[in-house]
């Protein structure tokens, strides 16, 4: 509520005064806004951050042309929330749930309240998340965007088909009503349209009945993809979510913990929720050397293939298990880290052990490989990721251009298979490697809001 | 399952002077998942009516609005017979509107100082006094309000809206001492630099409080029995109680 650096002060000797004074003259007030896994290191001209709906089309009014972009909470992993040298419009104050009609369970939410948020206010009330991430700190309007998915996949297809209809704020025509019937093209652009399309005003979700905060989780270790595979064809009918660990430095045999689930019907048992350590700074980035990550990989194997069988778990360790500490992201040291995410065609099954192949001779595994197989539901938007097949992801610490260049050859991989990446959780893809990924891309090309740009578009499309 | 499970005694009815202000809306939140009852003030029908269906779904009990301009003395009679009407029997004023203009610009327009003395500290005095004489009658409830630690030494970079807010604290201090023998609480609150609308513009803003936080504390002092002074975050006390001890020769050469 008032100035700004008494507490320097307190700290300094009076002739220092004049010296903080000068630190605070030059602000970096957009130093804060950096994608998940901190990579790449950006800086903005200019962040707004309206709290009030009413104040968007001032802000694209006077805006120039491909100069803004809306932010939420920064998870996605690479530079899709980025956009370097311009402006973003940070939606996290716009964070109201305008209604919900507890007959239909449809809410309609402003843009930035986070899926955390709508979790903690309607699991009391018996309604849950049609389809969530891997993470609860998400806004809405990002999972709309990035057209996120789940563990559910298979049966549930992406959160971009339970959204019921939306307004979005455009610079052009004002603000515009968006459904399958109503403007639906619009409607499947922004669906996955990376935040190109506008600012989404509001949007309705359809929420799905549960009858409480638990589920019946089993655990499952496999020693092949082949018996992933069958765990999965298996699992798929059964149970509404499933998911594997992978260690990555197994190599073309990879072992893992197979993970599947349904809600349960516990209704007795009461919830804590935990509240996880936080890693308070970027640590130094040798902590994470290959030999911690393959003895991590190791102990958890173990641990988990020790616990084989049924259990009930909390929702939140089972959907959220990273969430419970805090800023993991740190964990990566200052050069931040890049997540790796394909798609690969289930008629190319080969593909993945040759990935794997490749990240295991490199030594440069990551302690988080996550494979799903993906259902068949048709993609909610135009550049949607999700199709048939299985889906990889990998964590790996930026070590430069060792790293980018590993990446590199597993493009390859993917890209002989007919495989895509996932804009989300990319900071480097080329754009032949985009155009192979979204090869209709360009029809997407006519909704992108004129006034609207961000770092990865200009990546791999090469618009201004 | 674990909805009601921390059901508190008494629902409080806590009217929202400045409804949609950055830290009333925490605070709003956090009534609401409490189950209390709102009267919200503001000028926007438009963000009242967003704020009011968000605080019904998060637990609210009940959620009333009143459109006005609380800067606006003339408008002050009608507020008031509007809560007295409409929620008779509220116990919680909290009082979380303010303004707070470029110093420079204060320094040069007489206008716009006048202006920021009038809505951060005439408005508000005058204001409550029209609740504080009907509590006082009714022998009960609780007067608070957002000042801040601004006011507690003037300093080169904003004395002007320090000095509102410096009055307005002195204005509650008085109001304390004048409510006590009726058992009328009053809370005086003086957050540091919070992250909100009214400091965005202000250099290092990304570093300030978040306002969860402080309207977590807000909510704390009004549960307690005897609450006066509420610094938040709490290291602002000793911080302030350091920067008033500063003797006024050194003092007056910070350039802060």
């Amino acid at each position: 509520m008032q100035g700004c650096c008494d507490s320097q002060l307190i700290n300094r000797m009076p002739g220092q005064a004049a010296i903080s004074r000068k630190l605070s003259a030059t602000p970096l007030p957009t130093a804060r806004y950096l994608s998940w896994g901190r990579y790449p290191k950006t800086i903005h001209r200019l962040v707004h951050k309206p709290a009030w709906n009413d104040q968007i089309p001032a802000i694209l009014e006077t805006a120039s042309f491909a100069s803004l972009l809306p932010y939420g909470l920064g998870r996605s992993y690479g530079d899709s929330c980025l956009n370097a040298h311009r402006e973003l419009i940070d939606c996290r104050r716009l964070n109201r749930i305008l209604g919900f009609d507890e007959s239909t369970g449809v809410l309609r939410s402003e843009t930035g309240v986070s899926l955390a948020d709508i979790v903690a206010v309607f699991l009391p009330k018996g309604w849950f998340l049609p389809v969530t991430p891997g993470t609860q700190f998400v806004t809405v309007g990002g999972a709309i965007a990035n057209d996120v998915h789940g563990k559910n996949h298979h049966c549930a297809g992406t959160f971009g088909a339970h959204v019921r209809q939306f307004g979005l704020h455009r610079s052009s025509d004002g603000l515009v009503v968006c459904s399958p019937d109503e403007n639906p093209r619009i409607f499947r652009a922004t669906i996955g349209g990376l935040g190109l399309t506008g600012v989404i005003a509001w949007a309705d979700i359809q929420l799905r009945r549960v009858t409480g905060p638990w589920i019946d989780a089993e655990l499952v270790p496999f020693h092949s993809l082949s018996s992933f595979l069958d765990l999965s064809r298996e699992s798929d009918g059964r149970f509404e979510y499933t998911v594997a660990w992978l260690d990555c430095f197994a190599g073309k045999n990879p072992r893992g913990i197979f993970l599947r689930g349904n809600h349960s019907a516990e209704t007795e048992k009461k919830l804590v929720p935990k509240r996880g350590p936080m890693i308070p700074f970027a640590l130094p980035s040798w902590v994470l050397n290959r030999y911690a990550v393959k003895a991590f990989n190791t102990t958890y194997y173990r641990a988990h293939a020790r616990q084989r069988g049924t259990s009930l778990v909390g929702y939140d360790s089972f959907f959220y298990p990273l969430d419970s500490i805090r800023q993991w992201n740190l964990l990566y040291g200052k050069q931040g880290f890049l997540q790796y995410q394909c798609v690969i065609p289930a008629e190319n099954i080969a593909a993945i052990e040759e990935l794997l192949d490749r990240i295991a001779r490199s030594g440069m595994g990551s302690f988080l490989g996550v494979l799903k197989q993906f259902g068949s539901a048709l993609p909610a938007g135009i550049l949607s990721f999700p199709r048939p097949g299985l889906t990889l992801a990998l964590d790996f610490a930026m070590r430069g251009e060792e790293t980018l260049k590993l990446m590199r050859s597993l493009d390859e991989i993917v890209h002989q298979s007919g495989g895509a990446l996932y804009p989300a959780k990319d900071a480097r893809m080329s754009a032949v490697m985009f155009e192979a990924s979204f090869p209709r891309w360009r029809s997407f090309v006519p909704y992108i809001d004129p006034k609207f740009s961000s770092s990865f578009w200009r990546r791999v499309t090469g618009a201004q | 399952m674990h909805s009601g499970a921390s059901q508190p005694k008494p629902m409080r009815k806590v009217v929202i002077l400045g409804a949609t202000s950055g830290i009333a809306r925490e605070v709003e939140r956090q009534l609401a998942r409490q189950g209390c009852e709102l009267l919200l003030v503001a000028r926007s029908p438009r963000r009242l009516a967003a704020l009011q269906a968000d605080l019904i779904v998060r637990g609210a009990g009940q959620v009333l609005t009143c459109v006005a301009d609380l800067a606006s003395i003339q408008q002050h009679v009608a507020i008031f017979d509007f809560v007295r009407r409409s929620f008779p029997d509220f116990d919680t004023i909290l009082l979380a509107y303010g303004a707070m203009h470029d110093q420079k610009q204060s320094e040069t327009s007489v206008d716009i100082l006048l202006d920021e003395l009038h809505t951060n500290y005439v408005s508000a005095a005058a204001l409550l006094t029209l609740f504080a004489t009907d509590l006082e009658r009714r022998r009960t409830g609780c007067i608070a309000a957002i000042t801040s630690v601004a006011g507690d030494r003037g300093r080169r970079s904003n004395y002007v809206y320090g000095s509102a807010k410096g009055a307005l604290s002195l204005f509650l201090q008085g109001l304390r001492s004048r409510l006590h023998p009726a058992g009328v609480k009053v809370i005086t609150v003086k957050p540091g630099p919070v992250e909100t609308p009214m400091t965005d513009h202000l250099p290092n803003a990304a570093r300030f409080a978040d306002p969860a936080l402080v309207a977590r504390d807000i909510v704390r002092a009004l549960e307690r029995r005897s609450p006066h002074v509420v610094y938040t975050p709490k290291v602002w006390r000793y911080v302030m109680a350091a920067v008033e001890h500063i003797p006024e020769a050194l003092f007056k050469r910070l350039a802060f």
